[in-house]
């Protein structure tokens, strides 16, 4: 168990937390411990925890992307207009195309990261800029109402009537979610191209002496982070049943925030799938019942800045110093 | 004359190479393809847009000279305009006297001081990640200014504050003359002063700069509070411009200060990195964004543009060590 404990740290905590909070917020509201606002929870964050794990993908293998919501809002739109040109299409060809072209747009940045070898915050901060500012000079600000049926159709996958008659459901959103969740964990955990993915962020000189082709890792963790990127600007259109230009603008950040908040280190070779998950429901928990007690919208985000604030500063002390019992014998802190 | 040179470069750095090659990029390329760009126009409005985004940049310099970020400043300067607004509001609003307002620029220094100390105190003595305390700052500050403005904006204030944002003197606009002086503060600080040679020490390598007797705990401390005053004059002089407050103000120069930096030359992990090349950088941006005006295309295009600037100037650089590299292979 200490084990466990040990090597697992962030992740206990941060459910630790979790569960106090929803515990203060099922005595305190009468709405939050009930199935239909735990789904409304599953799906309001699915677009984030979409892009999170992501994210994780990339900071792991020691980089980090600012372009991705901007990627994703990109995608978003062609994809719109595509589907708006072929006419018809459905869920595999929508998944299919805004995949493809989120996959192309990471591939933009692993290739000036590793041809150039530009640092990758310049590389992402860089092509932000580009793909934000040619998306609105071209688009000119103007939103797509005009999706495609199948993309604005709700689908309801599970649906149960609670005791006061009002409906909990839970849409695609989460199972598009569920599905990129166990792919990202398959691939860090299962696969040796994620072991060789932690390897690399963790030191990447020794992984390239080690024989682990460096070209190919920022291929994957960009591509991998375009991919999600350009499945959660999918689902965010279905979500929202419009596409914005700058909808998801300034998203990135807070999804760092999260990400990071679950344990991933910004530098490389550290984090897990379910830490990220953990950090944006942490995130989506207290906004939720922030909501529920009627705070003003207006102090929302004030809190939840204080709480991160508070979380980074809790959780860099290290843990060890504060229970040295948990000390893994032989160990120095 | 050599002497001169050597002493001009040493006062400069080589940085200045990026920066410089592109202003003489931007010179002649609109210099030729628009007629107009070369007046006093587009010089005029060259001089007071780059002021707002120029003392974000050295806001956002110290950080980055230490092997940090901070995100947290263009909230930062928006909480310093509240502040500013505040006290003129409760004292007398439009008719608020001259004390008055230089009190309240006094006490947006101070809050702006106050929120990069807790980031500074956080990042030192927690060693967590400036990346993200500062971005958990960011999220804060602007959900207490979204709280207390509750998203309106505060509009109302003495006439003698508009010459700050749009009055010249000589035929300087005030707010260039506000930004040169902070540019030289900034400079001095970082080559003649004591904590400029720690922050270089810290950003090149903060263990070894620890053991060599460095109080790295304080210089970090001091580097986020100076940004956070800087923030506050940036806020002051945005107020001045736009002659209102509102929380969002100058949220899109957030990630254009860290390009600013970049372009100037500033290495991202902290350690090297110059103010002039930095000023050169902003001007550049700032004639390209005119000159794109001038040709007729928008604020967005420009945006477009200086990303392919940076990633052009990147991949100079990149070319520049390969060449050097590949020839000491050969010779």
């Amino acid at each position: 168990m200490p084990k466990l404990f040990h090597s697992h740290a962030t992740e206990i905590v941060l459910l630790a937390v979790i569960l106090l909070i929803s515990m203060v917020l099922s005595l305190v509201t009468d709405r939050f411990f009930s199935l239909g606002n735990a789904f409304d929870l599953l799906n309001t964050s699915s677009v984030n925890i979409i892009f999170a794990v992501g994210l994780l993908v990339v900071l792991i293998s020691g980089g980090i992307d600012i372009s991705f919501a901007v990627a994703a809002s990109v995608v978003q739109y062609i994809a719109a207009l595509l589907l708006g040109q072929i006419g018809g299409g459905g869920w595999l060809s929508g998944l299919i195309i805004a995949g493809g072209l989120g996959i192309c747009l990471g591939a933009i940045n692993a290739f000036l990261i590793h041809r150039f070898r530009i640092i990758s915050i310049v590389a992402t901060i860089a092509t932000f800029n580009i793909y934000f500012g040619l998306l609105m000079f071209f688009t000119r600000g103007v939103s797509i109402y005009d999706l495609p049926d199948w993309l604005t159709q709700r689908v309801v996958l599970f649906e149960r009537e609670a005791a006061d008659g009002s409906w909990a459901e839970l849409t695609l959103p989460v199972l598009i979610m569920v599905a990129c969740v166990m792919a990202t964990w398959t691939l860090v955990t299962r696969t040796t191209i994620g072991r060789q993915l932690y390897a690399f962020g963790d030191n990447p000189e020794g992984a390239r002496r080690f024989g682990i082709n460096v070209g190919a890792m920022h291929f994957i963790a960009f591509g991998w982070l375009g991919l999600m990127a350009g499945i959660g600007g999918l689902v965010q259109a279905h979500y929202a049943q419009e596409v914005v230009p700058n909808a998801l603008y300034g998203r990135e950040l807070d999804v760092l925030a999260a990400v990071v908040l679950g344990g991933a280190r910004l530098g490389g070779g550290k984090g897990t799938v379910f830490g990220c998950v953990l950090g944006v429901l942490l995130v989506s928990i207290t906004q939720n019942g922030l909501n529920l007690m009627n705070v003003s919208p207006f102090a929302f985000k004030m809190v939840i800045g204080a709480i991160i604030l508070l979380a980074i500063t809790v959780s860099s002390v290290r843990l060890e110093k504060l229970l040295p019992f948990m000390r893994a014998p032989g160990e120095r802190t | 004359m050599s002497s001169l040179m050597k002493r001009a470069g040493k006062l400069i750095g080589t940085e200045i190479i990026g920066p410089g090659l592109a202003f003489i990029a931007v010179m002649l390329f609109f210099g030729l393809a628009a007629p107009r760009f070369l007046s006093n126009a587009t010089f005029g409005s060259v001089a007071f847009q780059l002021p707002e985004l120029g003392l974000l940049t050295l806001a956002m310099l110290l950080p980055i000279l230490t092997g940090g970020l901070n995100l947290a400043i263009t909230f930062t300067a928006n909480i310093a305009g509240l502040t500013v607004a505040w006290v003129l509001q409760n004292h007398g609003g439009a008719d608020a006297s001259l004390l008055v307002f230089a009190a309240g620029c006094a006490l947006a220094v101070a809050a702006g001081a106050l929120s990069g100390t807790v980031m500074g105190l956080v990042i030192a003595y927690t060693r967590a990640h400036p990346i993200l305390v500062s971005l958990s700052m960011m999220i804060f500050l602007r959900g207490l200014g979204e709280f207390l403005t509750r998203g309106g904006d505060i509009s109302g204030f003495p006439s003698f504050i508009s010459p700050i944002g749009h009055g010249s003197i000589f035929g300087l606009p005030i707010p260039l003359l506000i930004f040169i002086a902070c540019v030289l503060l900034w400079h001095v600080l970082l080559m003649r002063l004591k904590l400029g040679f720690n922050i270089y020490m810290i950003g090149s390598n903060i263990e070894a700069a620890r053991y060599s007797g460095v109080n790295t705990r304080k210089v970090l401390v001091l580097v986020y509070t100076l940004s956070g005053a800087m923030c506050a004059v940036a806020g002051i002089i945005m107020m001045a411009r736009f002659n209102s407050v509102r929380v969002g103000h100058g949220e899109s120069y957030l990630l254009i200060t860290v390009l600013a930096c970049f372009l100037g030359g500033v290495n991202p992990f902290g350690g090297f990195g110059r103010v002039i090349p930095v000023f050169v950088a902003l001007v550049v941006l700032q004639l390209l964004s005119s000159g794109l005006n001038l040709m007729g295309a928008n604020q967005h295009l420009a945006t477009a543009v200086w990303g392919i600037l940076l990633l052009g100037v990147m991949i100079m650089r990149w070319l520049v060590s390969w060449l050097t590299l590949s020839n000491t292979y050969r010779g």
